[in-house]
């Protein structure tokens, strides 16, 4: 297996993109990424794009040459697949492309994540993106993924003491991130009141303990890391791409307030790269309601367990810190388009890593994580990156 | 939903019934064909018999849903539990026939045979379980103030359900 490094990222402006269609921002993020990249299309061996639902959102399926064909290599017969593992589908999308690099297989692969949400009302979002739950066994019974993650929460609240004070930092922490952002989906920033005065979705979780339904793009390019001085001055080194799954419904869990996905992804990513949490400065974590993320830190190692709600409402992940959480505003802030998220978290990190973060740069980020989640946890995707010199 | 997709799953669903590995005794609810827990997972092939929950359980964690799956519109705010059984699965379902301030984990409760959504004013409508507590509450029985929240009425057991 060879050494792979991100080459070029790309990402679109998230939110409710009504002017622009799927395969318009399929194609920025990928052509972005490839200018970035100093990489002539000639060279590239490959597509892979990660999307959770596009048959139901937007009636088309097939996306993988689609997108292929409008950047305008449709007849060079590119290979060009799509990945689906619900909301980890972009970063699962990204282990593949890695796969594909590391093997020697092929050299050079763009990896892109998309997802078009807004083009069906919110009503029916939630039906789509809850069957990344267990249909026939949970949603039938009235769940939705919203009040699945609550049920995770109540019982964190009762095992650990956690409160719903410390569940809404995390919905005010990814807002004041998210501000620096000019591609986030939000930039206000939100007040404690604000998060706990909103209405309630699926108690103790109310709306502004949800991210939002986004459209959006993100990709980068991958290659071998040997030659990545020719593409940039600062390649990204993969140091480690991981993916775990576990038991589809929640029910079945032996711990409901502990992702075993996030946990195995997360101990062999380190124990492949050699590296620890504590290492780590900065991370893009699955924030998609409050307590994930709160969770996320313990399963990650940042936090021991059952504490994430009063070590994160200390304020020490939200910069000169030794770990800065979500800079990009996370899926709250920045944006939830499903199957984009897991490429729009290594797209930020990368930024980090390189120094080109602007606004939101976090000084001396040297080694990044990203954490990207399908619905209850039935998958995980820990990536670990970092600068190589 | 087609009909048959729905259909096919009536035994568990009206019945609770699920599975028990013969290899090592565990239970398992919906049933599966293969047990998860016998360490060499390949022996329980072909051993997974069938078994019975009793309906008993105790809710383990709750949330009140007030945007609803597709389907349960009507029924906001409802309560949706993870229930563990004795027979050791546990189960995701509403529960019913309580208070909302009454719902608290712990509470010991027991499966009911209930509508579950209705597709439309024409369409489908669902059966299954649903849990109702199995212990005396304190505020269910308490006078009901202005201020009291509504109560989880489990209206398709009043209405078309049973017709």
């Amino acid at each position: 297996m060879r050494e792979v490094a991100v080459l070029g990222v790309g990402q679109t402006k998230f939110g409710e993109l009504w002017d622009r269609s799927f395969r318009e921002i399929g194609i920025e993020a990928g052509l972005q990424a490839l200018v970035d990249a100093k990489l002539s299309s000639a060279d590239l061996n490959g597509l892979f794009l990660g999307n959770m639902a596009s048959g139901s959102l937007i009636d088309q399926e097939h996306i993988g040459p689609l997108i292929l064909d409008y950047a305008g290599l449709g007849r060079r017969h590119l290979p060009a697949v799509r990945v689906e593992g619900g909301g980890a589908s972009g970063a699962l999308a990204l282990h593949q492309g890695y796969l594909a690099v590391a093997s020697g297989l092929y050299d050079y692969v763009v990896v892109g994540g998309a997802e078009k949400l807004t083009d069906v009302p919110d009503a029916t979002a939630t039906q789509i993106t809850s069957s990344t739950a267990d249909h026939e066994w949970e949603v039938v019974f009235g769940a939705t993924l919203p009040a699945l993650w609550a049920l995770v929460a109540r019982r964190h609240m009762h095992l650990y003491g956690t409160t719903r004070e410390q569940l809404a930092r995390v919905a005010v922490h990814d807002h004041q991130m998210g501000s620096k952002n000019p591609n986030a989906h939000y930039r206000n920033k939100l007040t404690l009141d604000q998060v706990l005065g909103a209405g309630p979705v699926a108690e103790p979780l109310g709306m502004l303990d949800c991210a939002p339904f986004s459209d959006g793009a993100a990709a980068v390019v991958l290659g071998p890391l040997e030659t990545a001085r020719r593409h940039t001055d600062t390649p990204i080194r993969i140091a480690a791409s991981q993916v775990a799954c576990d038991t589809m419904a929640l029910q079945h869990r032996k711990e409901f307030t502990t992702l075993e996905s996030t946990v195995v992804a997360a101990q062999q990513a380190f124990q492949h790269a050699r590296r620890a949490p504590r290492d780590v400065t900065v991370a893009e974590i699955h924030d998609a309601y409050t307590i994930s993320a709160l969770v996320a830190l313990e399963d990650l190692g940042f936090v021991e367990k059952g504490r994430a709600g009063p070590v994160f409402a200390s304020g020490q992940f939200a910069g000169g810190g030794a770990l800065t959480v979500n800079p990009s505003g996370g899926l709250k802030a920045q944006g939830r388009p499903f199957g984009a998220v897991g490429v729009a978290q290594v797209v930020e990190v990368v930024r980090q890593l390189r120094g080109e973060a602007k606004d939101r740069q976090i000084a001396g980020a040297t080694l990044g994580l990203t954490h990207d989640v399908g619905g209850t946890g039935a998958t995980s995707v820990v990536h670990l990156l970092e600068r190589s010199n | 939903m087609s009909i048959a997709r729905f259909w096919r799953e009536t035994p568990r669903r009206y019945n609770l019934g699920g599975s028990k590995c013969s290899n090592c005794g565990t239970v398992y609810f919906p049933p599966r064909a293969v047990c998860p827990e016998c360490t060499h997972h390949r022996q329980s092939i072909e051993k997974m018999v069938p078994s019975q929950l009793s309906g008993d359980g105790e809710v383990l964690s709750y949330t009140i849903v007030h945007e609803a799956a597709e389907g349960f519109e009507m029924q906001v705010p409802y309560i949706l539990a993870l229930v563990g059984t004795p027979e050791g699965p546990v189960l995701t379902g509403q529960v019913v026939d309580i208070e909302l301030p009454d719902i608290r984990i712990g509470l010991k409760v027991h499966a009911t045979f209930r509508k579950l959504r209705e597709e439309g004013k024409a369409g489908v409508i669902h059966y299954g379980y649903k849990f109702a507590p199995s212990e005396e509450l304190e505020t269910s029985l308490a006078p009901r103030g202005p201020s009291a929240a509504a109560r989880v009425e489990d209206a398709p057991a009043r209405d078309r359900a049973s017709a």
